[in-house]
């Protein structure tokens, strides 16, 4: 924790497309390797990524509704909510890339932060027994922009 | 002393895996001891030499066998 800003990378993980998911998880196992404090802020579409697959989003009000519309949209682009698991391997088979359930297993045993966004969740209505295990407590963008004022590297994907 | 301690063989993986590994690999080894990593990955040619530098470790050797590229990593 007294690492010094040049060693602390900070990704605000944004969309929950593949084609960004990769670079997200990409960057923050590579930034672990080279020993830096790493977190990465999971907001707005970016949350799926630590949904448990088998957790709707069941909000009722128009903010869910909309979050969930837009979400299907992203099909298209291969969403992660969208892509079953088998799918989702497949493809990252296809691309010699490693699925992102392996890469944020990876993330996890080097010690990345996983900090989804408390906002979000509420817009969602997801509780932290939502998200896979071994993430933060949902923190806010006051927590995630202190972390990235005292990073060196800040990636907004 | 060039004789590895440990052989990491990474082929197959693809960015970041091969770094991944290499640096969970390093961890174990004493200052002084050299691993061997061997990748497929061509982005390896750049990124071991990189990161060995930044985080104090010397590459000792870097070859091409085949479809093979083999380092030689001394820890820092």
């Amino acid at each position: 924790m007294s690492a010094s800003s040049e060693e602390r990378t900070t990704i605000v993980a944004w969309s929950g497309d593949l084609d960004r998911v990769w670079p997200q998880l990409i960057l923050a196992t590579t930034a672990a390797a080279y020993g830096m404090t790493t977190t990465v802020f999971f907001t707005f579409w970016g949350l799926f990524t630590l949904k448990r697959p088998e957790v709707k989003v069941t909000g009722s009000d128009w903010k869910t509704k909309g979050l969930g519309v837009m979400n299907r949209q992203g099909l298209t682009k291969l969403n992660m909510a969208g892509l079953g698991p088998l799918l989702m391997k497949k493809v990252a088979a296809e691309h010699k890339v490693a699925p992102p359930s392996e890469l944020i297993e990876t993330a996890q045993e080097l010690g990345v932060r996983l900090w989804p966004c408390s906002m979000t969740m509420d817009l969602m209505g997801l509780t932290p027994a939502d998200l896979i295990d071994g993430v933060g407590e949902p923190v806010g963008a006051a927590t995630a922009l202190a972390e990235m004022q005292r990073s060196a590297i800040n990636l907004f994907i | 002393m060039t004789q590895p301690a440990r052989t990491l063989d990474a082929s197959g993986l693809a960015c970041p895996m091969p770094i991944v590994r290499t640096r969970q690999a390093i961890e174990d080894l004493a200052s002084g001891d050299i691993l061997e990593v061997i990748s497929t990955d061509r982005g390896s040619l750049t990124d071991i030499p990189s990161w060995a530098d930044t985080l104090g470790h010397t590459l000792v050797d870097a070859r091409q066998e085949g479809e093979r590229f083999v380092y030689l990593i001394k820890k820092g």
